[in-house]
């Protein structure tokens, strides 16, 4: 008798398990649906923060970049997809020194691990939110990313003009 | 009784289509012209409802999984069972080498002719039933459990053992379930004393079959709609194809236009274990009437039978869905459990009860 009784009980707690995940189901039938609609969305779309998407060298309103093509990020690149072309100048001092000619960046060797940018010892370059980076040949994957007559911003002139 | 109007039914067409035919040819070449018609009506409802059917589940999933669900095809998405219909018609069938290839071809027509033949018999509205046989209950449970031979073949002759495992758990499960869902079938046969559909649907004018015999009804429906549940391999009751062990189970080796004949007849099968139950036990295409409140009953007749049906037979499908996004599934043992231990007992004390309640006039409408 205590065999039939369990078998009542267990069957009256399955039914009622049962109906409370219906329960819960039936709730989320109802609530508000979370699907973000990527193109139409594009004005209030939100990209986290922290999202690599493309790697950039920020420039400021005098078009100067903080890279001193020291090279850093080039070697710490796991597969090569950073190439820092530098050349040599001679400055107003007459010194020689080592500047930034091109600093290019393939896109599609890119795996986005971040190391570049952490490794950077003068934080020139960082990973912007931009996404939409489809094309339709692999050459246009290949940027150059310090603008067109861009310079070293220039940090110790102050300290300079103390010394004199 | 009182007759209402029905401004929107199809019996005076069909009655008047049916005179003209006869007054311009003998009466074999009337009858094979609207035996011809209604098999490709039939056809095409099976096609549409398959489609309608396709379109509204991934809805309704999509809704219970906070998604929206297919939206690009046309305004809220319409066209996409369209145009996923357009694509399994156009793809290449693969052709697999080690199989026995006359069963593997055969496979998909078992599966979709058995759920065809119950189309035959399903009273869609007032005089839409193809064919009502006397014994229209049994007619249906024996033919819609046909299909089962399908799955089988397809398991046996794809050559592959994740067919055949997927193809052994349907065919024990589909065993196993056939049995309860005829006791409960079984159970109403003995409340309304017939096994004609149109007669089921005409005793319950009044009174639905659902509360006529009010506990022993009501338990019965719930095992019809478990074991439905579990015939048509869907929801919780999926393992044949549980796609994490069997990739896909018996249809794996399949592609293209016999595999949409295996997705279609699922989806068919479906409907009709909803169009049964809806039938059997919620009054099918009957409106809901009262005795006596003739203006009540009036509008109520205003809206056609098929509407009643598709409705009542919509409620069910989505019960089904509701069901299958709510439970995990099962293991072969604790389905095999389910049956055997609880629902097959309780069905057969429950037809007991049944045939008690009605000999001493005990149901609804024999108190009242």
């Amino acid at each position: 008798m205590r065999t039939f009784s369990q078998y009542i009980s267990d069957l009256l707690k399955g039914i009622s398990s049962l109906l409370k995940g219906l329960g819960v189901t039936w709730k989320e039938f109802w609530t508000k649906k979370v699907t973000r609609q990527y193109p139409e969305n594009r004005d209030t779309l939100v990209i986290s923060e922290r999202f690599r998407a493309e790697l950039v060298m920020p420039h400021d309103e005098n078009n100067e970049h903080a890279c001193t093509a020291c090279g850093i990020c080039q070697m710490n690149c796991p597969n090569g997809t950073i190439r820092v072309v530098s050349k040599m100048i001679e400055t107003e001092d007459g010194k020689k020194k080592k500047v930034l000619d091109k600093y290019i960046y393939d896109l599609g060797m890119c795996t986005f691990c971040n190391l570049c940018v952490i490794s950077c010892p003068s934080h020139a370059i960082e990973f912007s939110n931009k996404f939409e980076n489809a094309t339709f040949t692999r050459d246009k994957l290949v940027h150059q990313l310090n603008h067109e007559g861009s310079k070293l911003r220039e940090k110790k002139k102050v300290v300079k003009e103390d010394k004199e | 009784m009182t007759h209402y109007s029905q401004p929107l039914e199809f019996t005076g067409l069909t009655r008047w289509f049916d005179s003209a035919l006869r007054s311009v040819m003998p009466d074999f070449w009337a009858i094979f012209i609207e035996l011809v018609i209604v098999g490709i009506a039939l056809l095409a409802t099976y096609a549409v409802i398959a489609m309608i059917l396709i379109y509204v589940e991934r809805k309704i999933t999509a809704f219970f999984q906070a998604r929206i669900g297919p939206n690009r095809v046309g305004k809220y998405g319409i066209f996409q069972t369209v145009a996923d219909v357009l694509k399994i018609l156009i793809k290449e069938i693969i052709h697999v080498n080690k199989v026995d290839k006359f069963l593997f071809y055969a496979a998909p027509f078992f599966i979709i002719v058995a759920s065809m033949l119950t189309f035959g018999a399903i009273p869609f509205g007032k005089g839409l039933q193809a064919v009502d046989f006397n014994i229209g209950v049994f007619y249906v449970t024996a033919v819609s459990s046909l299909g089962i031979i399908g799955v089988l073949l397809a398991g046996w002759s794809s050559n592959n053992k994740y067919s055949m495992i997927g193809a052994m758990r349907s065919g024990a499960q589909f065993v196993s379930y056939e049995l309860s869902g005829g006791f409960a079938l079984m159970t109403i046969v003995v409340l309304t004393g017939t096994m004609q559909l149109s007669g089921m649907v005409e005793t319950q004018r009044y009174c639905w079959n659902l509360f006529n015999g009010h506990i022993a009804s009501f338990v019965a429906f719930i095992i019809y709609l478990i074991s439905g549940h579990a015939e048509t391999n869907r929801g919780p009751f999926d393992l044949p194809e549980a796609e994490s062990e069997l990739t896909a189970g018996y249809h794996t080796e399949y592609s293209g236009l016999q595999f949409g004949f295996f997705y279609l007849a699922e989806y068919l099968n479906m409907f009709v274990i909803a169009a049964i139950a809806a039938t059997v036990f919620l009054g099918g295409w009957m409106p809901i009437q009262i005795k006596g409140w003739d203006a009540f009953n009036q509008i109520m007749w205003y809206i056609p039978s098929y509407v009643w049906f598709f409705g009542k037979t919509g409620v069910l499908i989505f019960i089904s869905l509701w069901v299958r996004w709510s439970f995990p599934r099962l293991r072969i043992d604790q389905l095999l459990n389910l049956e055997w231990k609880y629902l097959l007992p309780i069905n057969l004390v429950n037809i007991l009860l049944m045939v008690i309640l009605v000999l001493s006039g005990l149901t609804l409408t024999q108190i009242f």
